[in-house]
Formats: C-alpha cells, sequence, structure tokens
C-alpha cells in the first residue's frame, strides 16, 4: 500500500488536500480530504446585528461572492417573517442565477479545462481543420482560421519565451490528454474568450449591487431603489439618472443576459458536450455516492413556500428518481452536522450530530504541527464538519440539481439533457460520473441562466404598470423585533445547496451556522466511517503517470470545489486511445 | 537569459504594434491620473523594464481579491500574463497542482533572488493558532516568510492582508494579521511593500499598482497606511454623486422612500463614505458601470483599517 498526497490543489477556491491510499496495483482504495484553511466566521459573526450577516458570510467565498448573502438575507427575514416586495424577488433571482452562470463557464474553462486540454498540443493545430470544427460545432462567430491562427500564434509565443507563468509544470504529453490538437486549440481559444465574457456580463451585478466581486445586499429587500420622480399624483415614474437601476442600468442587464445566454449556448455547452466524446472512458468513474441533495432556489412566489421553487428542494437516495423524498430544512432529525473526524469539540461528545439551529462552532486542531509529510487519517484530519441527510452522506451541485428538474420533469431540462445523452450515445445513468458532473454542468447553467428572462420580462412588466417597490422598511429596525426567533436561509450555489440558519436574541446573533455545499462533498468521514461525496469518488481511480496526478484533478475538479486540497498518488496503469467523431 | 528580454522585446515578438503598446501604457497612465506626458516616460520605462516573475500567495482569503483581477479591463490579466509579467504560481489559476506546483514557485523564486514581485492576499494567523492554515504540509507563516525573504516588492492585496481583514474582526478566533504588522513585529523580514486595500480592491487599482511597478520599478507614492496615495488620497464620498444632496441635507431614510428613488444621501442609512479613502467613486467598479452608493447602498468603509468591528454596523452612523 502507498500513500498518495496532493497538496495543494489547485484550480480551486480555498486550501484543499488529498490523501489516497493505493494497492499493489496502484489503484485508489481509500481517500481523505481535507481543508487546510479555518478562518472561524461563524464564530465572528455572535453578537453582531444580524443585518450585517450578509456581508459577513459573503466573505466565507469570493468566487460566488452573491450565495452567502442571500442565504443569510434570507435566514434573518425568515426569522423575522420579513415579506420582500415581488421585485426583491426577481433582482435577487437574476443575482443568483447570473452568478451560476458566470461562476460554472469560469469554473469549466479557467478551472477545470486544463485537466483534459493540453495546450502544447494545441499549438501544433491546423487552424483552417480548427475553423471547420468550430463552425460546425455551432454558429459561434469567432470562427475564422486567421483567428484561431492569431490564438495559436500566442500560445506558440509563450511556449517559446520559456516562461510558462500560470502553465508551468502542468502534466503536458500526459497520456490521459486524447483530444486533437484543433479540439485543444479551439478550446484554448475559449479559455480565452471566457476571460474576456465573464468580466463583460457581470457588470449585471454592478447595476444591482454597486460592484462584483462582493456587490451589495439588503434584509427586507434589495439596495437599490428603482430611479423614479414623484409623478403628482401621489405615485412615481421611472426617471433616469437618480440610481444605477434606470432604464440605462436595465438596458445593460438585458444586454449581459443575452450574451450570457448566447455564450453559454453556443460556446459552452457545446464544448463540453464536444469533449466528453474523447473522454467517454470517464462517464464510468468518479461515481460517488449515489444520494443527491437539493435546497431548491429562484422561489417564483414567496421564498418561504418551498412548493414554488424553479429548483425544486428534495433528496434523491440510492438514484432512485421515481421516489424524490421531501427535505425539511427545520426538522432537527435531517439536516445534521458531524465532528467525529473533524477538528472541532461539541458539548455533547465528538459522536453527537447537531441540526445547524443547535450547532456549535468550537475549533480544537488536534492535527500535526507544520511541516508535516502526511496527516494521521486515523485521527480528525479537516476543518470541515461533516454535514449528512438522515444520517446518509448526499451529494450537492449541478448535477443534483439537474437530476432533480429532471425527475421533475422541466421541460429545457429534459430536452437538453436527451439531447446531449442521444449525441454522446450515453444512457441516463452515465450522469453518475466525473464527466456526467461536466456535462450537467453546462445543462444546469443552461436552463438556469434561460429562465432569467422571464424574471426579467416580469420586472419590466411591474415597472411598466408602476410598481416600483423594491424594499420592505416595515422591519428594518431592530425595535419592531421580537426578544428572540430563528430561521433558515437557503439558496443553490454553483456548487450546490447552502444553508444558513441564524438565532436572533434581542436584535444580536446569537447562534449562526452555515452548510455549505462543498462541506457536504468534500467533509471528512463521519463517525460511522461513511465516506462524503470526494473521497467515495476516487475509490477506483487510477494513475496513468505516477507522480502526477491527473485523473485526481479530474474528479475533483467536476464537483466545482470551494476549497484547496492536497493529493498524493502513485499508481502506473495502462490507458486506451480513442478514435472520436465529433462532427 | 530569458529575464534579460524587456517587454517591449516581448511584444514585438508577439505582433504588438508600438500603437497598442502606447495605449496600453495610455490607459494605465490615465487610471493612474498620470497626463501625456508622463503617459509617454511609462512607456518607455515600461518597453526597458526586464520581465519580472510574480508569485502570488493566497493564505486566510475567499478569492475574492482574485476574481477582482479578473474584472479587471485596463489592462486585462490576459494582457498583463502573456505580455507583462511572468504568474509563476496563483493557486486558483495555475495548472500544475501538488508538488509540481511547489517545485514551480520554488525554481521561480531561485531564479528570480531580490527581483519577483510577492502578491499575497488573505491573512495569517499566527501564534498558537498558526496551524490553523496550511498548505502543503506548511503553515501559511512559514512559507510567507520564504517568500519574503528575497522578493523584490511585496504587495499586500484586499482587506485580509493589509489589515487583517475578516479574519482579524473581533475575536479573532485565528490571531489573524496582514502583512504590514508581521513585518513591524519581525516576523517576516521588511520589504518595500504596498497597501492595496479593500474588500476586495477595485479591478484596475490592482492591476494599476502593478503595472506602475513594473514600469517604474518601485512604488508609486503612499499613504500613513502605504496605500497609494493616487487611489487612495480621496474619500469616496468627495465624488459621490450624491453630494450634492448630502451638501443640501436631502437623506434617504429608508431604502426605497421617495429619496432613495431620486439619489438622495444614504448616510442616515448607514454610510461610511465621508471616512473612506478608496477610488470607487472616481474609476467606478466593472468599467465604470457603477459603485455601492450610485447601486443605492452605504459605503461599508472596506477599505479601512477595522471596518469589520465599526461599532455602529453597517447600518447607522
Amino acid at each position: 500500500m502507498s500513500t498518495v498526497v496532493v497538496d495543494p490543489i489547485t484550480r480551486i477556491e480555498g486550501h484543499l488536500r488529498i490523501e489516497a491510499e493505493t494497492d499493489a496495483r496502484g489503484v485508489i482504495t481509500k481517500a481523505y480530504s481535507s481543508g487546510t484553511m479555518m478562518r472561524g466566521i461563524e464564530i465572528i459573526l455572535l453578537g453582531r446585528d444580524p443585518r450585517d450577516a450578509w456581508a459577513f458570510t459573503q466573505r466565507i467565498c469570493g468566487v460566488c461572492t452573491v450565495v452567502h448573502s442571500v442565504a443569510a438575507i434570507r435566514a434573518v427575514e425568515n426569522a423575522l417573517n420579513y415579506p420582500i416586495p415581488a421585485n426583491a424577488r426577481l433582482i435577487r433571482n437574476i443575482l443568483a442565477a447570473s452568478q451560476i452562470g458566470q461562476d460554472q463557464v469560469v469554473h469549466f474553462y479557467q478551472l477545470s479545462l486544463l485537466d483534459w486540454v493540453d495546450i502544447t498540443s494545441a499549438a501544433k493545430a491546423d487552424p483552417l481543420k480548427t475553423s471547420n470544427l468550430q463552425k460546425c460545432l455551432s454558429t459561434w462567430t469567432n470562427n475564422s482560421a486567421a483567428y484561431f491562427e492569431s490564438v495559436r500564434q500566442k500560445l506558440v509565443t509563450l511556449i517559446n519565451s520559456g516562461q510558462l507563468g500560470l502553465f508551468a509544470n502542468g502534466y503536458w504529453g500526459h497520456p490521459e490528454y486524447k483530444l486533437p490538437p484543433e479540439m485543444n486549440l479551439m478550446l484554448f481559444a475559449h479559455y480565452l474568450e471566457a476571460l474576456e465574457w465573464q468580466r463583460k456580463v457581470i457588470k449585471l451585478h454592478a447595476v444591482f449591487g454597486g460592484r462584483n466581486p462582493h456587490p451589495n445586499f439588503v434584509v427586507g429587500g434589495v439596495p437599490c431603489a428603482i430611479s423614479a420622480a414623484p409623478n403628482g399624483t401621489g405615485g412615481f415614474t421611472p426617471t433616469p439618472g437618480f440610481t444605477a437601476v434606470d432604464a440605462n442600468g436595465l438596458a445593460l442587464v438585458k444586454t449581459c443576459m443575452d450574451e450570457m445566454q448566447a455564450f453559454i449556448a453556443q460556446v459552452y455547452y457545446p464544448d463540453c458536450v464536444a469533449m466528453a466524446k474523447f473522454y467517454k472512458d470517464w462517464f464510468k468513474k468518479g461515481e460517488g455516492i449515489g444520494n443527491f441533495l437539493t435546497f431548491g432556489d429562484f422561489p417564483e412566489t414567496d421564498a418561504n413556500d418551498p412548493a414554488n421553487l424553479f429548483v425544486p428542494r428534495g433528496a434523491i437516495v440510492n438514484r432512485d428518481l421515481s421516489a424524490i423524498q421531501p427535505v425539511d430544512l427545520n426538522n432537527p432529525n435531517e439536516i445534521q452536522e458531524f465532528v467525529a473526524n473533524s477538528w472541532y469539540d461539541y458539548s455533547h461528545g465528538k459522536t453527537a450530530g447537531l441540526h445547524p439551529y443547535d450547532g456549535e462552532t468550537t475549533p480544537n486542531y488536534t492535527g500535526p504541527r507544520a511541516p508535516y509529510q502526511n496527516l494521521d487519517n486515523s485521527q480528525p484530519y479537516s476543518w470541515e464538519k461533516t454535514p449528512r441527510w438522515k444520517g446518509k452522506p448526499m451529494e450537492v451541485g449541478a448535477l443534483a440539481r439537474v437530476l432533480m428538474l429532471y425527475a421533475k420533469g422541466n421541460a429545457p431540462t429534459r430536452q437538453y439533457l436527451n439531447a446531449a445523452l442521444s449525441d454522446l450515445k450515453q444512457p441516463l445513468s452515465s450522469l453518475y460520473s466525473t464527466m456526467g458532473r461536466i456535462v450537467a454542468q453546462s445543462i444546469d447553467t443552461r436552463v438556469i441562466v434561460e429562465r432569467m428572462q422571464t424574471w426579467y420580462s416580469q420586472l419590466m412588466a411591474n415597472i411598466a404598470r408602476g410598481e416600483l417597490a423594491t424594499h420592505n422598511a416595515a422591519k428594518f429596525n431592530p425595535s419592531t423585533w421580537p426578544a428572540s426567533s430563528k430561521g433558515v436561509g437557503f439558496t443553490e450555489a454553483p456548487r450546490g445547496g447552502l444553508g444558513h440558519w441564524v438565532s436572533i436574541t434581542n436584535g444580536k446573533i446569537s447562534n449562526y451556522q452555515c452548510v455549505v455545499p462543498s462541506t457536504w462533498n468534500s467533509s471528512p468521514r463521519d463517525q460511522l466511517g461513511q465516506p462524503s461525496a470526494y473521497e467515495a469518488a476516487l475509490v477506483g481511480h487510477s494513475l496513468a503517470v505516477a507522480d502526477q496526478p491527473l485523473e485526481i484533478l479530474r474528479t475533483i475538479h467536476s464537483f466545482n470545489p470551494c476549497m484547496a486540497c492536497a493529493v498524493h498518488l502513485m499508481s502506473p496503469e495502462g490507458q486506451e486511445l480513442l478514435s472520436v467523431k465529433v462532427c | 537569459m530569458k529575464t534579460q528580454e524587456t517587454i517591449f522585446d516581448v511584444l514585438q515578438s508577439r505582433g504588438v504594434s508600438r500603437r497598442a503598446f502606447m495605449k496600453f501604457c495610455t490607459v494605465t497612465a490615465s487610471t493612474l491620473a498620470l497626463g501625456s506626458h508622463e503617459a509617454s516616460v511609462f512607456a518607455q520605462a515600461l518597453a526597458s523594464a526586464p520581465r519580472p516573475s510574480v508569485i502570488w500567495l493566497s493564505f486566510q482569503q475567499c478569492t475574492g481579491c482574485s476574481e477582482s483581477i479578473l474584472r479587471s479591463f485596463d489592462p486585462t490579466l490576459e494582457n498583463l500574463l502573456l505580455n507583462y509579467l511572468s504568474l509563476d504560481y496563483h493557486e486558483s489559476l495555475q495548472a500544475a497542482a501538488g508538488f509540481q506546483a511547489e517545485a514551480a514557485r520554488k525554481k521561480a523564486m531561485a531564479d528570480n533572488i531580490g527581483r519577483y514581485v510577492l502578491i499575497v492576499d488573505g491573512s495569517i494567523p499566527t501564534g498558537d493558532k498558526e496551524y490553523w492554515s496550511a498548505a502543503a504540509g506548511e503553515s501559511n507563516l512559514e512559507v510567507l516568510r520564504d517568500a519574503v525573504r528575497n522578493a523584490g516588492v511585496v504587495i499586500a492585496l484586499g482587506a485580509c492582508a493589509t489589515f487583517g481583514g475578516i479574519p482579524a474582526a473581533k475575536p479573532n478566533p485565528s490571531q489573524a494579521t496582514g502583512v504590514d504588522d508581521l513585518m513591524t513585529r519581525g516576523l517576516i523580514d521588511t520589504k518595500p511593500l504596498v497597501n492595496v486595500s479593500g474588500c476586495p480592491p477595485i479591478p484596475e487599482v490592482i492591476t494599476g499598482t502593478i503595472a506602475y511597478y513594473l514600469a517604474n520599478g518601485q512604488l508609486p507614492e503612499l499613504d500613513a497606511l502605504k496605500r497609494p496615495k493616487v487611489f487612495y488620497g480621496k474619500t469616496v464620498h468627495d465624488n459621490c454623486a450624491r453630494l450634492p444632496h448630502f451638501n443640501a441635507g436631502r437623506f434617504a431614510q429608508s431604502f426605497d422612500d421617495a429619496g432613495a428613488r431620486q439619489g438622495h444621501c444614504l448616510y442616515m442609512l448607514g454610510c461610511k463614505g465621508p471616512q473612506t479613502f478608496n477610488a470607487c467613486t472616481t474609476m467606478k467598479w466593472n468599467q465604470g458601470t457603477s459603485y455601492p452608493m450610485n447601486s443605492g447602498h452605504g459605503c461599508l468603509g472596506c477599505s479601512e483599517p477595522g471596518f469589520w468591528d465599526n461599532s455602529l454596523g453597517f447600518y447607522s452612523n
């Protein structure tokens, strides 16, 4: 048996380490996932004004920069039974959906693409063939041979300079890279295009939130009033220039949504499907645990009515899509967090499971003193707690959402998923895999981003008939609050279901617990020894090149992780070459 | 040695015209509020500068600072990456992982002793909490200590690396602190340091500070908190579009009242603009799209030390 460590796992948000045990053939038999960074934001929140919680929790993650804010303001509103205007609900939906659009594209191109694309191969591509490839994949107009030659030249110059910068020490030439040079070049061109695209489309966040990263939110609605002047009859008429949300700002929002939608439909989604054709063996690896959870999101009416969420809330157990199980965020026996293998103590002992309303954050670091070579995995080995639903490990994320939408009969999801699976000649069950997650992310993104147009139309229709309200001031003043209350806020982050549970006593936060998507997926084993999704998904992987853990990166990145990790791996194993027809 | 190649040599080999190069310099110079003469001097300096190695270390952070540089329009990150610098270590963007990533960092440090630009985001836990944040089996403090030793300049990026930020907010569970404080306490070597504060900093303030250093080989003029004066010399209040309302005593009392809809001042809703030094209202965010007050929310004060612990919270003044 050998132990393989990868630390840091790069191209993710945060700090993650992975250690894996391999057998005599070099196949992973057990994997351990460790979050290695702790700040204590739940502790910092104690005693503060709950209206400020969105800003603190937003700093949990600057990548999915709106999701913690949305969860936080919903938690406080839920605690205070605080309704918000319809326009605020629609604007929040647009902000959160565009976050999914922007983030998953960045995740695919900037963070995971280099696991599949060999840029040194791209430098050898024929630009004319690349142009033809692009033309047969979609109607995207950056498709000329001259364009691809200019991208190729950039790459050649970079390589010839001897200073590869970000691309230094990649696993170039690794036998697991299977794409032809033209596909590599096209995808690298899209890597650069995605950088430009994400910068432009996220202006949408600046209109409503003043800036991105870290746009502003507010309990009770959204911060920005619609620019309007009194009309002399007691009402208001939209008037340009007073605030960012005026005719120009709303037109910019529409432009951003359209550009977002076009790139996803014409570039991101076709790229995922085309790339998957060369890596069909990855539809059989990285299966994980087969249980899926969604908190649901995008309220079509009141956020407190889970029946009217665009992405439904529910649980799928053992891949049974015919029996979606209801999920109650308030039930003390459903969602619980464990710390048996985490660097925390509970007042009732290390094996207890606590619902987030009763949650505790008491750090007790018992790991090794740096520098260290290996964590002792028989002892607590992570800063992450271990969440469970009814005692079961669950996978959250885009795949869970797509399965839930599919199971509930969402028409666009069925259309895109059936088309992709038909094109790939794969069964539905192939989604339970590393490549399944990647394809599901592109479908999830496409479906949710398209839905933004509906919310935008509803917002514009409201404004047109003089319904301008964006904030409800009735309960903003803490003097209106009960002496004690508690509430839960939820959202679907790009990486999966996210919940915040807040307790408020005499106007201050008396407890605050966040159960975040990557915790579900990357947490350490629970008190029963059950692995979470990352640890389960890596079992059975083998490495084609002993000291190049490319396969581990592929599966870990397929979850769209949000922390930094480390994996040591050793395992020589053969590989097959594929012949693939894309168009 | 490739490191002797100047940026203009590199640009010419990449087919970048002198005109495009001058445009870059003019834009960057205007970002820095310099005139056309200065832009020309700036261009000459940049064209003859060696291409520096940049090592970016991320500690207790949220990746918001890295996301911010991804949003920079002038210059763009890809322009910097492909033409002006060599980003040899950045955990969130680099291809390599694990020990290959660490090897790339160590090689860049060894090849560029005394010359590399060290960018730090995130705070650093200290004392008996030093091990609360680690990567590659090393504590953040040890990695930083090693990297600062032979750096040419250190750029602390964002609220956490400059002043401790949110991890250092009360009760500071991890005994987190920023780079400047570690230098003051002698826990790391003292090197030329610039604090680019903000949570996160404005994208073009990040790239503008980097570009200035590339062109001049030294830091711009700094204020008492080691922030570039050109960006942090005035309060956001000074250039806020709502300032005339403040001067006339017209204040929004809630987020969607008649005053809010007409763009009145947000001071009564907690805006910290009058005591916050930053360029949000002049440079604006996301290619001039907006800034917090323009989009209806008061300034949080995020470029100032200790803003998380303002006893009044974000909604009172």
